[in-house]
């Protein structure tokens, strides 16, 4: 199949960037990815700068391919990553426009690649456990409800990738932070810090620039895993009964 | 009080506040309804007056009204600050860009409310003002002694002018499609999103955003058509 791309192409984050078309010869059998390899490997033997994208695991666990595709965050298949899309979602002669994740808070590093050092930070600030939860027989001996732990389990599978952010109106980080707050404040063991874990987090994710939450809800159509704005209902509850009923005063 | 002002100014706590007005412009707005169908008794202006007399004279009616209006300018003023926030949070724009499943009202939530701003300014000054500035005519009505503002004159001028009318009709739509995102997206700012009750507090509020802006838009209409014929 024969495609022309509208590809972005940025120096660096202070250039002003812009769209750039090429042609591409694509089998529909090929993942997004491997199409935008053949690209880069046209440019190569060109003698021309690859386009800059960031990918890893390539099966859709890693959160790195992140990409806007015809205006949409990891393309037009509902819940799939980039890598996990393939070319037979598009049609011979197709015009694609590949553009990076568009937000302040994610400064474009090159081409496709933004910075999403913030989303560490927030995690940073209180998406972890630091009590003493022992040894994994441990975590079997307490007994969680199994829609509880499922509960848990879908927010869980968010991996980060910052499509929630890419969607946003308003380029906030809300859906992510409420999945890390949800998956961790929901278990036992991640309760006894609730408070703190949950007032730190969103206070990293306002000091790192991003937007709030209007209840667009154009965050769970576009995320590859899925995740339900109840977390962002439940970060909200978590947010003020820590704010208003806890101890904690920082 | 330094955690209760971090709080305050916090994405949620921002967030809640504007939840909280809105939440608290929505129980005015059936009270506001309420009052105004009296101006189709066809009593010229009788029912309506009393109740007019009413609103501006009794003491909790007065007090509330305050908080009204504190709550109006608290909910446009963090609204904008919000929106404006929003907008250098999200930066620069897709050249291609795409709404997906979000409605209309959710992504124009700040246009909408302007627009019903700019019509409060309108509606307040050709009404409200009159009423402040004791320029209204006095009239008599059952069960006063005194005379009271005929607040009757100046609505019946208005919604025979088909130039208001309309005016009047296109604010209301906008009202209702502001209140079609509203309503729900307070309850979800709240964090009161369930199973069982968050399809119930949707429906409602899909009634709540037709049902009310339509009777507000039945007034003009019949005024205008009266007039008409």
């Amino acid at each position: 199949m024969k495609l022309t791309l509208k590809v972005w192409r940025q120096n660096g984050p202070n250039d002003k960037g812009n769209l750039e078309t090429h042609q591409v010869e694509a089998s529909e059998h090929m993942s997004f990815l491997e199409m935008m390899d053949v690209l880069n490997e046209n440019l190569i033997s060109e003698k021309k700068t690859p386009v800059a994208f960031e990918h890893d695991c390539r099966e859709g666990i890693c959160g790195t391919c992140n990409m806007v595709i015809n205006g949409r965050p990891h393309g037009p298949q509902k819940g799939t990553t980039v890598c996990q899309l393939h070319m037979r979602a598009f049609k011979d002669g197709d015009t694609i426009v590949v553009e990076p994740w568009r937000a302040s808070a994610f400064p474009v590093i090159k081409d496709l690649v933004v910075d999403r050092s913030p989303f560490d930070r927030i995690i940073q600030a209180g998406g972890y456990i630091s009590v003493n939860t022992g040894q994994a027989q441990d975590a079997n001996a307490i007994p969680i409800e199994k829609d509880l732990a499922s509960q848990a389990f879908d927010a869980a599978t968010c991996i980060g990738c910052g499509a929630c952010v890419a969607a946003c109106p308003n380029g906030s980080a809300m859906l992510f932070t409420s999945a890390k707050v949800a998956h961790l404040n929901m278990l036992p063991q991640g309760e006894v810090e609730s408070s703190k874990r949950v007032l730190n987090m969103v206070n990293q994710m306002d000091e790192e620039g991003f937007g709030m939450c209007s209840n667009v809800g154009a965050c769970e159509a576009e995320c590859p895993k899925e995740i339900s704005i109840t977390n962002i209902a439940l970060m909200n509850r978590e947010y003020l009964t820590a704010s208003l009923a806890s101890n904690t005063t920082t | 009080m330094s955690w209760f002002s971090k709080f305050l100014g916090s994405s949620i706590g921002r967030k809640l506040l504007m939840s909280l007005t809105g939440l608290f412009l929505i129980s005015f707005l059936p009270v506001h309804l309420a009052g105004n169908l009296q101006l189709l008794a066809g009593d010229g202006g009788e029912a309506f007056n009393t109740y007019a007399e009413f609103m501006t004279t009794n003491p909790l009616i007065k007090f509330i009204s305050y908080g009204l209006y504190f709550f109006i300018l608290l909910h446009t003023f963090l609204g904008v600050r919000i929106w404006l926030r929003n907008r250098s949070a999200k930066g620069s724009k897709y050249a291609v860009s795409s709404t997906g499943t979000s409605s209309f009202s959710s992504r124009n939530m700040a246009w909408l409310g302007i627009i019903i701003f700019a019509f409060l300014v309108l509606h307040l000054y050709q009404f409200w003002l009159k009423m402040k500035m004791g320029v209204l005519e006095k009239v008599n009505v059952a069960g006063l002694d005194e005379p009271v503002n005929n607040l009757y004159a100046p609505v019946e001028a208005a919604f025979t002018d088909p130039i208001y009318v309309i005016i009047y009709v296109i604010a209301m739509i906008v009202i209702g499609f502001h209140l079609w995102h509203g309503f729900q997206s307070s309850f979800q700012t709240l964090g009161l999103n369930h199973k069982k009750y968050t399809p119930v507090i949707k429906g409602l509020g899909a009634i709540y955003s037709i049902v009310v802006p339509l009777g507000f838009i039945v007034i003009p209409i019949v005024f205008y058509l009266r007039h008409a014929m």
